[in-house]
């Protein structure tokens, strides 16, 4: 690791003002993706200013009608909330599988949306549940934030400050875990909306980063169950290749882990 | 035994200082005016290195020097060396290429070092190695047996034309031509042997420490073998002479065989300590650990058996490549040789064996011995053969087996192993019935039933350990002997040191060998230490790899424990005015038998260094060495059954059952055994569903970190199941046979024999990741 400077401001205002003042500064909200790539001497940020403390991020509250977790939450004290158990218990799940417990202790939702790795769990139920990322600056649409791979709709210094989950009628999340890494090998979000949409998104297939499945949606759409979906052909154009997986088995993937999101769901 | 005697589950001496941190390893070892090196290494495959300018590195803060490959040669110190040598069936000698600890000239895989940066801190070195410019001409490279061995392929060396190392034979290749002429049926097929990175939980590490006034060396190393590191560094690479220089490996974190070798960094710290005059620390970090760890395995077969209508075997005939990556590392020639040739006829009767084995330089790794080496893949392919023959054959696979098994010992198969002892109709009758062998249709009937392929597969391996009679051994071009050496020294107040030529870096030494003590004299095992790893402490030994350090090391130990309480009892005798032959050793006493006399162990020791009331013309003091040479290999072999399920969805493989039935012989310590075989198995269900080496096509290695390398995790693993059956080994005075590596040899046949029953597709090459398995099951492909 080159030197750099750590900062712990306690104040969202605090960190914008730290973060200007660095010539190449960078976040860091957990630091799974920050210090390996640092340790490797890949990146060579001037300061890094650690997010992840300052308590106005750090919370999930619930209404009727949305969840929202804050962004410096970290990942097993969403496993452990009752609120989201209990309103979209999918997610839950999702944080349940990220990584090893020594990830889970140290991550955080913002940070890991904020990467927008695309074999990320999180961007798929963000994208599913078309939440709205709050950040120091604006709300951004899920729709509008995820732009392909580590790249989002951020701009260089703004900091996501929350998200917010609609909450649905149905919601369920499968992945098939990388056996390395652990990151999703393909990893899928189903929802059914309270007015009945259905939203489905793919993480870890697309060359892209998280996805919509459209060709899922029609087939949930017209009957709401994992066997609606064996007949649906999903293409391996696009998909990611690699060592771990091929994209024609990634395309399966995308099959089989909605159906099993689905079951999920119930 | 006692309570902590042989054959008692006594809790781990050694775990305290571990689990608690407070374990000495080599970079916790801090010396006075102590630099930090860190090493310049190739990112390329292959390459000629026209030209290194360290003019700015040198001018970094904190840069003490750089050195390079070429300081290296000038100053004479010598190539790395491969110690076995193995001659082609022309009777040629084995063709090596140079192995410059740093490259001078050429590099031949990526991560060899061509420079190294010695700074007062470990930053300030890599900062520095960062400023060093490197004039690389890159060349074409070959990563792959396949392109290496292809027409035009780059050339590595010139000493090995089209990259061939040796082209070696074992067996009888007319006797084989003859037994398939006569054959009812033969077998065939071809398979991969997938290369592995062995990932010791420590990464290797050197401190080297100069000393001018006596103009003596000191190296803490991470070493399998301190002894043979000194003897390697002294006569071979000329760094100091065996005299001047110390080597001590203290607690080591895991070897699976990697730290046997000497490797370039080790050396170039301890040359470079005395060129900068300061002591030289080098830790490598996980990712050198990937690109410069010896990896094991890498192996592509064909082989082919030979069955007579009653489906007995009648031959066997094996051709297998063998990459050696770009330099033959220090023990690389015997692994695919005779390590790997001569368990070919694994338990069964076998009357013609041939295999052919040809060794490849590649622009990778180099390739040596690792936890099974060479003994793995004669199990994988032999076992794999085996499942593949009773499918093709339509018979049961266990009958199979049973029918060819050797049941007559001793055996001699026709490839150089004489097998002493074994029982394996009973280790695969056990294993069967701790698997509900039986019950299996049913079960699988069920499975699918719910949608899951379930599959059942066996491997009954055989591995020869303990290496070996040093005259054998040596007969087949080993450059060193493999016996073992070991002192133990009673202190005048009874407590007792074993100092042993052996070395553990997991194994247990310290307990299991302490136990042997106990055993003997009835003492508790607090009041033995085992002193090992330290070459100005130790008498010369040969280190611990092969399963040898209960086979060989305990029977040195042995040796010399009859010796001390041969004089010991002499001492007693004459102090009880008894006769030698009635006295008894019991509970740390040595007791006139039917009397009531006895004198406790510290008052023999005390008598024998006080010398004031011995017996004349006795020599005062109570320590004794031994030097044991075994008369054999040992043969520790059992029978490994696995069921499991694969998702169909997804390929994913789960375990139901795991049953391994092993015959170590004589226990020591069951629980140490136990854990012993627990690690080999999760090392075989590694390689067989999780771990691989992968070289893309410009020679870079793709999994060079854990994010890519599959390393087993707790959950990728079932509960394993299991016994042993016993056949004491003849060969040496405790009956014991070695268990370190029979789970990394016996699992992975056993899984891929699962995995391919399950899917109904017997075409599955390791690792069987989910991708793979779901593309093997029919209609997916």
């Amino acid at each position: 690791m080159y030197s750099t400077t750590y900062h712990r401001p306690s104040t969202v205002e605090e960190a914008v003002a730290l973060f200007a003042k660095g010539s190449d500064a960078k976040y860091l909200a957990g630091g799974h993706t920050l210090l390996p790539v640092m340790k490797q001497r890949l990146t060579a940020p001037s300061d890094v200013i650690d997010i992840a403390r300052i308590p106005a991020l750090i919370g999930i509250e619930a209404s009727a009608d949305t969840l929202t977790i804050k962004a410096a939450t970290t990942y097993v004290d969403i496993v452990n909330s009752a609120d989201v158990k209990r309103t979209i218990p999918a997610i839950a799940h999702l944080t349940s599988v990220v990584g090893d417990p020594a990830v889970r202790a140290r991550g955080t939702i913002g940070g890991s949306v904020a990467t927008n790795d695309p074999s990320a769990d999180y961007p798929a139920a963000v994208l599913a549940l078309n939440a709205t990322i709050k950040t120091n600056k604006r709300s951004i649409a899920a729709e509008d934030f995820f732009k392909g791979l580590f790249a989002t709709a951020l701009d260089e210094n703004e900091i996501i400050t929350a998200i917010s989950f609609p909450i649905p009628a149905k919601a369920g999340y499968s992945k098939m875990r990388n056996p390395a890494s652990r990151f999703a090998l393909t990893g899928v979000f189903v929802v059914q909306t309270k007015s009945g949409e259905i939203r489905v998104a793919a993480t870890g297939a697309s060359q892209n980063g998280v996805m919509r499945v459209p060709a899922i949606e029609a087939a949930l759409k017209a009957n709401w169950s994992a066997s609606a979906l064996d007949g649906v052909k999903i293409s391996d154009e696009g998909l990611m290749a690699d060592i771990h997986g091929s994209s024609d088995y990634r395309a399966n993937l995308i099959k089989v882990m909605a159906q099993r999101a689905v079951t999920a769901a119930g | 035994m006692g309570v902590e005697g042989i054959g008692a589950s006594v809790v781990r001496k050694e775990d305290r200082r571990f689990i608690t941190g407070k374990g000495r390893y080599v970079d916790d070892i801090k010396v006075q005016g102590m630099t930090f090196a860190h090493f310049v290494r190739s990112p390329h495959a292959h390459a000629k290195v026209k030209g290194i300018d360290a003019t700015a590195a040198k001018k970094m803060p904190g840069v003490v020097d750089v050195l390079t490959g070429q300081q290296i040669v000038d100053d004479k110190i010598g190539n790395l060396i491969c110690g076995w040598a193995v001659h082609s069936k022309d009777g040629s000698a084995m063709k090596m290429g140079a192995w410059p600890a740093m490259a001078p000239e050429t590099v031949r895989f990526v991560g060899q070092a061509v420079a190294v940066v010695i700074a007062e801190t470990k930053n300030q070195a890599r900062d520095a190695a960062e400023a060093v410019v490197v004039d690389y001409e890159e060349l074409p490279s070959a990563h792959h047996i396949s392109m290496a061995i292809a027409p035009g392929a780059p050339q590595l060396h010139p000493e090995a034309p089209g990259n061939i190392v040796y082209d070696w034979e074992i067996g009888d290749e007319a006797a084989v031509k003859d037994a398939f002429s006569k054959a009812a049926n033969v077998v065939s097929f071809e398979l991969v042997n997938n290369r592995l990175v062995p990932n010791a939980m420590e990464p290797r590490a050197a401190l080297a420490e100069y000393n001018e006034a006596e103009e003596h060396f000191t190296l803490y190393t991470t070493s399998q073998n301190p002894h043979v590191a000194r003897l390697v560094l002294s006569a071979f690479y000329n760094v100091a002479p065996e005299n001047k220089l110390r080597v001590v490996a203290p607690d080591v974190g895991g070897g699976f065989g990697s730290k046997i070798f000497i490797y370039p960094e080790e050396m170039v710290a301890l040359w470079a300590s005395k060129k900068v005059r300061r002591p030289v620390k080098w830790t490598g970090d996980r990712n050198e650990a990937f690109l410069t760890d010896a990896h094991g395995r890498d192996h592509i077969s064909k082989a082919e058996m030979a069955f007579d209508k009653d489906n007995k075997i009648l031959g066997l005939r094996v051709k297998t490549h063998a990459n050696f990556g770009a330099y033959m590392s220090l023990f690389s020639s015997s692994v695919p040789t005779y390590l790997y040739a001569t368990l070919l006829s694994g338990q069964y009767n076998i009357p013609a064996i041939h295999a052919e084995v040809i060794g490849v330089y590649t622009n990778s790794t180099p390739v040596d011995a690792y936890r099974g080496a060479g003994r793995p893949e004669a199990c994988y392919l032999l076992e794999r053969l085996m499942e593949t023959a009773a499918r093709q054959l339509k018979v049961d696979p266990a009958e199979l087996r049973r029918k060819n098994f050797i049941t007559s010992f001793p055996h001699q198969t026709p490839v150089i192993m004489a097998y002493d002892v074994g029982d394996f109709g009973a280790s695969l009758d056990a294993a069967m019935k701790a698997a509900d062998y039986a019950g299996f249709p049913a079960r699988k009937a069920k499975a699918k039933s719910e949608g899951k392929l379930r599959g059942m597969g066996m491997s009954c391996y055989i591995e020869a350990c303990g290496i070996a009679p040093s005259k054998a051994v040596g007969s087949l071009g080993a450059g060193v002997g493999l016996w073992e050496s070991a002192e133990v020294r009673v202190n005048p107040v009874g407590t007792i040191e074993i100092l042993t030529g052996s070395h553990s870096h997991g194994q247990g030494h310290e307990t299991t060998f302490a136990q042997l003590v106990a055993d003997r004299l009835g003492i508790p095992i607090s009041q033995v230490s085992i002193v090992h790893g330290d070459t100005d402490k130790v008498q010369f030994g040969m280190g611990t790899y092969g399963s040898r350090s209960a086979a060989v090391g305990m029977s040195a130990i042995f040796k010399a424990m009859e010796k001390v309480e041969s004089k010991a009892k002499k001492i007693a005798a004459h102090l009880l005015e008894a006769s030698e032959g009635d006295i008894v050793i019991e509970n740390g006493e040595f007791k006139v038998t039917g009397t009531d006399k006895s004198i406790a162990l510290p008052m023999v020791a005390l008598a024998a260094y006080t010398a004031h009331n011995l017996p004349d013309g006795m020599e005062p003091g109570l320590k004794e060495g031994a030097f044991y040479d075994p008369t054999n290999f040992t043969f520790p072999a059992g029978s490994y059954i696995c069921e499991l399920e694969v998702d169909p969805g997804t390929g994913k493989t789960s375990f139901v059952n795991f049953v391994a039935v092993d015959d170590f012989g004589r226990l020591i310590n069951p629980m140490i055994v136990e854990g012993q075989v627990h690690g080999g198995l999760v090392q075989g269900i590694g390689q067989a569903i999780l771990e691989a080496a992968v070289y893309d096509d410009t020679g870079q290695l793709v999994t060079a970190s854990f994010m890519d390398y599959a390393m087993p995790r707790a959950d990728d693993v079932p509960s394993f199941k299991l016994s042993h059956t016993t056949t004491l080994c003849p060969g040496n005075p405790l009956g014991v046979k070695g268990c370190g590596e029979a789970g990394a040899i016996g699992a992975s046949a056993a899984v891929i024999n699962a995995i391919t029953d399950a899917i109904g597709n017997n075409k599955l090459e390791m690792p069987a990741t989910p991708d793979r398995v779901w593309h093997a099951i029919p209609g997916n492909a």
